[in-house]
């Protein structure tokens, strides 16, 4: 509404934010928080050999700063710019959205800032300063006890991000309350971090696996006892990570499944509950007999097996954050605001006079009989675009033709009579936010785009925004459809 | 800009998010000048690194003892680079919550390139950790190694055009309507200038920087830099650190000066900026006689200069600050008055949608203290109720306030929702009309 609006018709803006966040948080979980304590471990290991064996403590140093290199550019990298990448993607996604979390959520980002310029510090202290640490006993104990501090701050890091997404999936009381804390430590907040912790230390030892795979291939001596190890800790955090699957499976049907709004909602729920058991199931034993096999002989564990656990642990991972998707619901933040960016609040202003004439950047503040494509389209941007494109990735188009009895065609009938009832339909969609005479529009330009294939929808970036005038004429037309619940 | 014009210059004038700032304005304002001050030296220092790791390692390609140099300065690099990103989140946060709108706005109008920050510079950054990691494995190829060095020069010079692109289109809202792309943006006045600005400032301070790093004792600039005079590596740094810095003075200050449009420029701003010049001269006086001297006395004048020099930013930060809230100050006064009236509409308009829906208000008294974990369970066992549309509290009167549709939740259900809970509430005692008894005005029961 206030917002010029950043539009990717092709790739679709919700996938260009999921990207990213995936992206960010694989190398959060699996680099940062599961691997760091792991390497640490690995050099005081090392560190002990090195009165009975000097020999292999020198190679197996060696190895161990070796993978460490790779997560010291991955993590500094890729890691550091995805986590700036959410932010400047989610401001042009959803600038309303964002906007709103930020107030709330300044302190626990601040604070976030804070530990995470200290783990950045540590980060380059403890790699930067590895070789030099080798020259003496007393700076090598030094060095390790650093990597200990990193470690502590890469876990805090998650725990704080932690909140917030627990936040973004249940606000708690802070609708009520609107206050910082009572955003922050909400019913979700335990069991996230409960289940992550394990499940980054799983993420992390599987990394290592794949990454000992190559850079301990020509070393045989250490290969055998650093690849013993390394399964050890798989297997040590396994259960662990099995028994916060299974609190998290648990806990939130209880929580969540009677409360789903509608029947689609809840059916969509219990299929991907089931799929998820699989999932959990697949993942652990796969993990443990991979761990197993390394533990026990090493040796005889090849490259291509130790590059699995980390695969299956990513699909995990991703079957968990679907969560996300059920219980956020049609909100970005419950109860408050909608994905689309519109407040609860003011729907029933949209819905009495419009939600053109309320926008801030549109060239038709009203429907009227020559501008119904135009409207169309503004509407579209205003209550679609934020998660559906025309004709890209989760097309328009396309959803509703494979409404039709053909899957070909599209009928302006059905879709007028579907739009008004599509949140209770799809429960992650927010309710149409406009008048009757936008409803028309908006279909109208949707079936214009089908019969103009050549015609494309661009963003801002793309073509600009035109500014419409604040109280302008607001036509007795726009005024057709009546006030409705939100 | 003169308020009454905003309106009919074709201006937006966005609502702004309705929700209170989470610090008062002047310590975000604080926090936003000396973090982004902060943020911007380690960026100087990254870019400054690499163009002048290039510079060195191509006449290395002749000399030798300038491929070791380019070597010693690439060990910067990767460190400043960290630093500068993560020290970005901070400003970058602080301009999210002060300017939400003027800097979202910017951003959508350069969306494509405004996202490309995050490919550019994480390639940029691998090219860099590339040619410092392996530099030894390019002996023999050391074209491609400057390659390497060249390309991510490039990213990075490209990447600020970018940032002052967006924070310039900020402060011109009567711009957004017009322009069209990312370009059609960096053209816009003042882009240009401050670029050049930036750039010599980033030579100028990687040029003190790297000569306060090499002239630590601790160093050891004889056995690092084999065939150079201490002295002749020295005095380059401070060198260049001179000659940009005048360059600044002389010609790309007052360019960016002149650049802004003037009619924002107040005495406050602008005497900001020129104190911030002034200090700046003071400085080169200094580095000056500090680079007539001899060898042996080079560097004395170091700390007073880098403290002056440091001075000269605070107020040069303070005075682009003071420019940006003249600037937007109509704006967002226009803005915080749209908003205002947008609340009244919408909340007009919810009365309207209740009396439709016999929507009705009801506040609970209740016995036990309405503590953090209370308020939750109340929140958790109402919050899928379609028919509840707004819960709050007020800790003062320990009551609990419902806005719900009567008709599909009676109130006598969340009464007993509530005692599920186990909390003792107060109910009101029923008048004789059946269905006000419950709707404003709310009877306020005493707790016993
Ligand atoms: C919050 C994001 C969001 C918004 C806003 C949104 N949708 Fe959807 N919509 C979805 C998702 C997610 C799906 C399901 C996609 C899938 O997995 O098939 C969907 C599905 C659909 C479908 C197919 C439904 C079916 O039964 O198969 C249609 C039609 C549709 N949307 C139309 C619209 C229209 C029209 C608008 C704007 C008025 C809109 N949506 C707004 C997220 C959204």
């Amino acid at each position: 509404m206030d917002f010029p609006l950043f539009h990717l018709d092709f790739f679709g803006n919700r996938l260009l934010i999921a990207t990213i966040a995936i992206l960010h948080v694989l190398v959060n979980h699996a680099l940062a928080v599961g691997f760091l304590p792991l390497v640490v471990l690995l050099e005081y290991l090392g560190f002990r050999k090195r009165r009975t064996d000097p020999g292999l403590a020198a190679t197996w140093d060696d190895v161990v700063r070796r993978i460490m290199l790779v997560g010291f550019i991955i993590t500094t990298t890729v890691g550091a710019m995805t986590g700036v990448g959410i932010w400047l993607s989610a401001s042009l996604v959803n600038p309303a959205s964002l906007g709103s979390l930020i107030r709330v959520f300044y302190g626990a980002w601040f604070t976030e800032w804070i530990i995470f310029i200290l783990e950045v510090v540590f980060i380059m202290i403890y790699f930067l300063t590895w070789r030099k640490a080798g020259e003496s006993e007393t700076a090598k104990v030094r060095h390790i006890r650093f990597g200990t501090a990193l470690v502590i701050f890469s876990w805090l890091t998650m725990a704080i991000i932690v909140g917030i997404l627990a936040f973004m999936m249940d606000t708690g009381s802070w609708t009520a309350d609107k206050t910082f804390i009572s955003g922050f430590v909400n019913p979700l907040y335990l069991p996230q971090l409960l289940f992550r912790t394990p499940l980054a230390m799983m993420m992390g030892g599987a990394f290592a696996l794949l990454l000992l795979a190559f850079f301990a291939r020509r070393t045989p001596d250490a290969r055998r006892p650093l690849v013993s190890f390394t399964s050890l800790w798989l297997l040590v955090w396994t259960p662990m990570g099995a028994v916060g699957a299974a609190y998290y499976y648990l806990f939130i049907p209880d929580a969540m499944v009677g409360n789903l709004p509608t029947a689609v909602g809840t059916m969509a729920f219990m299929d991907w509950h089931s799929s998820l058991l699989t999932v959990i199931l697949v993942a652990v034993l796969l993990s443990v007999i991979i761990a197993l096999w390394g533990f026990l002989a090493p040796r005889r564990l090849p490259g291509v097996v130790m590059a699995l656990p980390i695969i299956v642990l990513m699909v995990f991972l991703g079957s968990f954050e679907r969560i996300r998707e059920f219980i956020r619901k049609p909100y970005v933040i419950g109860d408050y605001m909608y994905a689309n960016g519109l407040r609860m609040a003011d729907y029933p202003l949209y819905r009495r006079d419009g939600l053109l004439a309320h926008a801030t950047y549109v060239d038709t503040p009203a429907v009227t009989a020559d501008n119904t494509v135009a409207a169309g389209r503004n509407v579209f941007m205003l209550a679609c675009s934020r998660c559906h494109t025309v004709r890209g990735v989760n097309s328009v188009i396309t959803k509703f033709k494979d409404m039709s009895s053909d899957g070909r065609t599209l009928d302006p009938a059905a879709m007028k009579s579907y739009i008004p009832k599509m949140h209770n339909v799809w429960f992650y969609m927010p309710p149409f936010p406009g008048t009757a005479a936008e409803l028309d529009a908006l279909v109208d330009y949707i079936i214009h785009m089908d019969k103009h294939a050549d015609e494309s929808l661009p963003g801002a970036q793309d073509e600009g925004v035109a500014v419409a005038h604040e109280e302008v004429a607001r036509t007795d037309e726009n005024r057709r459809g009546e006030g409705g619940a939100p | 800009m003169n308020p009454a014009l905003i309106l009919l210059s074709g201006t937006p004038v966005p609502r702004d998010i309705p929700l209170p700032l989470p610090l008062p304005e002047w310590l975000l304002v604080a926090l936003l000048v000396v973090s982004f001050l902060l943020h911007i030296l380690f960026v100087n220092l990254m870019l400054g690194g690499s163009v002048l790791t290039l510079w060195a390692e191509i006449k290395g390609l002749a000399d030798t003892r300038y491929d070791r140099l380019a070597q010693e300065i690439a060990q910067t690099i990767t460190v400043n680079k960290s630093l500068a990103v993560v020290l970005g989140v901070a400003p970058l946060l602080s301009i999210n919550v002060l300017y939400t709108v003027h800097f979202y706005s910017a951003n959508a109008l350069t969306g494509d390139f405004w996202v490309g920050i995050v490919p550019l510079v994480m390639a940029a950054f691998l090219l860099l950790y590339a040619h410092k990691y392996a530099w030894d494995k390019f002996a023999g190829r050391k074209k491609q190694h400057i390659a390497l060095v060249a390309a991510a020069v490039v990213l990075l010079l490209f990447v600020p055009l970018i940032f002052l692109t967006n924070v310039n289109l900020m402060h011109f809202p009567e711009e957004w309507g017009r322009v069209s792309g990312f370009f059609s943006a960096m053209f816009l006045a003042n882009v240009l200038p401050r670029y050049l600005h930036f750039l010599a400032a980033s030579l100028a301070v990687t040029g003190l920087f790297l000569f306060g790093y090499m002239r630590r004792a601790g160093y050891g600039l004889g056995e690092k830099l084999p065939g150079f005079g201490r002295g002749e590596v020295l005095r380059k740094w401070y060198g260049l650190a001179f000659w940009t810095t005048v360059l600044q003075l002389l010609v790309l200050g007052p360019l960016n000066l002149l650049t802004l449009p003037w009619n924002s420029v107040t005495w406050d701003s602008a005497g900001l900026l020129l104190a911030g010049a002034g200090v700046a001269l003071a400085a080169m006086a200094l580095l000056w006689l500090d680079l007539r001297g001899p060898d042996e006395f080079l560097g004395r004048n170091f700390g007073w200069v880098a403290l002056a020099l440091t001075i000269a930013v605070l107020f040069m930060g303070s005075g682009r600050q003071a420019y940006r809230a003249v600037t937007l100050a109509p704006h967002r006064a226009e803005m915080a008055a749209r908003t205002e009236r947008q609340i009244q509409l919408s909340r007009a308009a919810w009365q309207d949608y209740e009396r439709q829906m016999g929507v009705t208000a009801l506040e609970v008294a209740v016995v036990e203290k309405l503590g953090w974990y209370a308020r939750r369970q109340i929140v958790r066992a109402f919050q899928f109720e379609g028919a509840v549309i707004d819960l709050t509290f007020d800790l003062d009167a320990n009551t609990v306030r419902f806005t719900y549709e009567e008709a599909n939740l009676p109130a006598e259900r969340i009464f007993e929702r509530l005692e599920e809970l186990n909390l003792r509430v107060v109910r009101p005692v029923p008048s004789g009309e059946e269905t006000t008894a419950k709707t404003e005005p709310v009877p306020k029961a005493v707790i016993p």
